[in-house]
């Protein structure tokens, strides 16, 4: 018998079968999250199958994020309806300004290797970084779980993506997964599990592979994992590793070496070239967050950037943090300090202005610089403004400079 | 849910995202109607004038990426779109779509054009373009897949079998 690769190994756990690509199981999960964005949704879809409780409250947890504090009365409103359920239910909700979702699951342990999780948002897949088979669903599909405890699945198949050598020290984590993506696709792993392995992978910090996992999202993929070799958690855990036998729909080999920094040009998350490309590109607003990257060492390597100088005229620095934990310790070190006084303007631990809800639309024909992990047109909130992503580094660079600049050498 | 559909075809390309399809600053309400009418409103102002309830949105590869916001397909099914062609979905819009009823066919390969006229056989999954006469056969659902779509979405399901 073949060996299994993770995702099969994980179904294996929780339901006792063999599952090969293309079978569909109905498995019980380990836990399921849902924002502002979509729990309404689910609560709403959840009463109306006929449920009364949720399968097990303290396996659930809504967070308040994507337009968090509340916009206008509207979004009040649903952050209200969200309370109420919550508090009826015995469901942990995480406020405003307690942060992102997938921070916050990571950071409280809601998440742990080897679980099957559900999350009602696109960018679940980011705990592969744990080793979780973690897959994005939406309201209705996330009602039912909080109904059943269970989900159906198919069992996706396996891309490999092995990477060789080391990433030279002004090429971060986001800039190989910027390239990767590039490389994949925007659909190059649809329906699929990502499973990054090599010695990159091995010393990385879990903020750098939380930020790998969270853009198979970009790639299309159903879950992604990192090799756990060298993952360090602050709990026991077993790690869960492929086979050396397991089958894979493809393997892609990579030298990742003498990797630049990269940047995705509008308006897609796989438009990736070498920085060179774009470099003095005018820039007048710059994002460092999100689940991609509002972790505490991407806001250090910007404030090691920033420290002591000030933006020009005209560009402006929107941090956002992605929990009031990574806030608190950027307090502490003199992170949050530099940056603002640099002329940051830090905002809520949150989704910030990501998705184009609140605290940061763009004008008609800006450009943005943006750490997070989506380009789409209309992405922030304005069809006529155009988003390139790039590393934290590459953006705290970018606006001190006044246009896209590689970051300055040293550690990333 | 009536098994034959029938409309005009609104073509678009590949890769269509949700934000396209309806735009993240509009997606925090449980109002459908107030989706509709946003939805494709920056990929193709005039979609909401020219549609006809009932009408096909057509598209090439990987249609509904990006984000999970089941307010995509519900955008498009409170419009009156009866559903949707694509040569393959992204896998959170499919199942999305499948869960609050709206049906997605999967054709690897198509031609339809802007405007064609179109009758689609859910049972047997052909499509049928009257105005250029050729048939496709859309890939068939899972099975689970199915019987969620035959009892109208995923609520009216498990409100009959509490599980699955």
């Amino acid at each position: 018998m073949r060996g299994m690769t993770t995702v099969e190994k994980i179904l294996f756990q929780k339901t006792g079968q063999r599952v090969r690509p293309g079978d569909i199981v109905i498995a019980p999960v380990d836990g399921l999250m849902a924002t502002d964005t979509t729990a309404p949704g689910a609560i709403r879809a959840f009463e109306k199958m006929g449920g009364r409780h949720v399968w097990a409250p303290e396996r659930c947890a809504f967070v308040i994020d994507h337009a968090a504090p509340a916009p206008n009365e509207r979004i009040a409103n649903l952050h209200r309806f969200m309370r109420e359920f919550a508090r009826q239910q015995g469901i942990r909700l995480f406020e405003i300004g307690e942060g992102i979702c997938h921070q916050v699951m990571v950071e409280q342990g809601y998440v742990r290797p080897g679980y099957l999780f559900t999350g009602a948002d696109s960018h679940t897949p980011t705990y592969g970084a744990l080793n979780a088979f973690a897959c994005g669903v939406g309201s209705t599909d996330l009602a039912a779980v909080m109904l059943t405890g269970k989900i159906w699945l198919k069992t996706p198949a396996t891309l490999r993506i092995r990477c060789h050598g080391q990433l030279r020290p002004e090429a971060s984590a986001k800039d190989l997964i910027l390239y990767l993506t590039g490389k994949v696709g925007i659909s190059g792993a649809t329906y699929m599990s990502v499973e990054f392995e090599g010695e990159a992978f091995e010393t990385m910090s879990l903020a750098s592979r939380l930020c790998v996992a969270n853009m198979t999202a970009e790639m299309g993929a159903k879950t992604g994992f990192v090799h756990p070799r060298g993952l360090k958690l602050p709990y026991f855990f077993e790690p869960i590793e492929p086979d050396p036998d397991a089958e894979y729909v493809q393997t892609i080999e990579v030298d990742i070496g003498e990797l630049p920094p990269q940047v995705a040009a509008p308006e897609s998350p796989d438009n990736v070239y070498p920085i060179d490309r774009y470099i003095g590109t005018p820039v007048h607003y710059g994002f460092i967050g999100t689940c991609g990257n509002g972790r505490l060492e991407d806001l250090q390597v910007a404030a090691r950037i920033l420290r002591g100088k000030r933006l020009p005229k005209g560009v402006r620095l929107v941090v956002a943090p992605a929990s009031r934990s990574v806030l608190l310790d950027a307090m502490l070190d003199g992170t949050a300090h530099a940056l603002v006084e640099a002329g940051a303007t830090l905002i809520t631990p949150g989704c910030g202005p990501c998705v184009g809800s609140h605290e940061g639309v763009p004008a008609d024909g800006e450009t943005v610089i943006s750490a997070a992990n989506r380009n789409f047109r209309g992405r922030m909130g304005n069809p006529r403004a155009q988003i390139f992503l790039a590393s934290p580094a590459t953006v705290a660079a970018s606006v001190l400079a006044g246009h896209i600049t590689l970051p300055p050498p040293g550690d990333q | 849910m009536s098994k034959v559909l029938r409309g005009h075809a609104h073509v678009y390309g590949d890769n269509i995202d949700t934000d396209r399809i309806i735009p993240g600053k509009y997606t925090k309400t449980l109002d459908a109607q107030s989706l509709a009418e946003h939805v494709l409103e920056d990929l193709d102002p005039e979609f909401r004038s020219r549609m006809r309830p009932g009408d096909f949105v057509v598209a090439g590869n990987n249609f509904g990426c990006g984000s999970s916001r089941e307010q995509a397909p519900l955008a498009l099914q409170t419009a009156g779109v009866s559903a949707v062609i694509a040569r393959y979905f992204a896998r959170i819009f499919f199942r999305n779509a499948i869960n609050i009823g709206l049906p997605v066919l999967e054709i690897p390969e198509h031609d339809i054009a802007q405007g064609d006229e179109l009758e689609a056989d859910l049972a047997d999954g052909k499509v049928y373009n009257h105005t250029t006469g050729k048939v496709y056969q859309a890939k068939p659902l899972p099975e689970v897949m199915l019987r969620i779509l035959q009892a109208g979405g995923l609520v009216n399901y498990l409100r009959e079998h509490k599980t699955f």
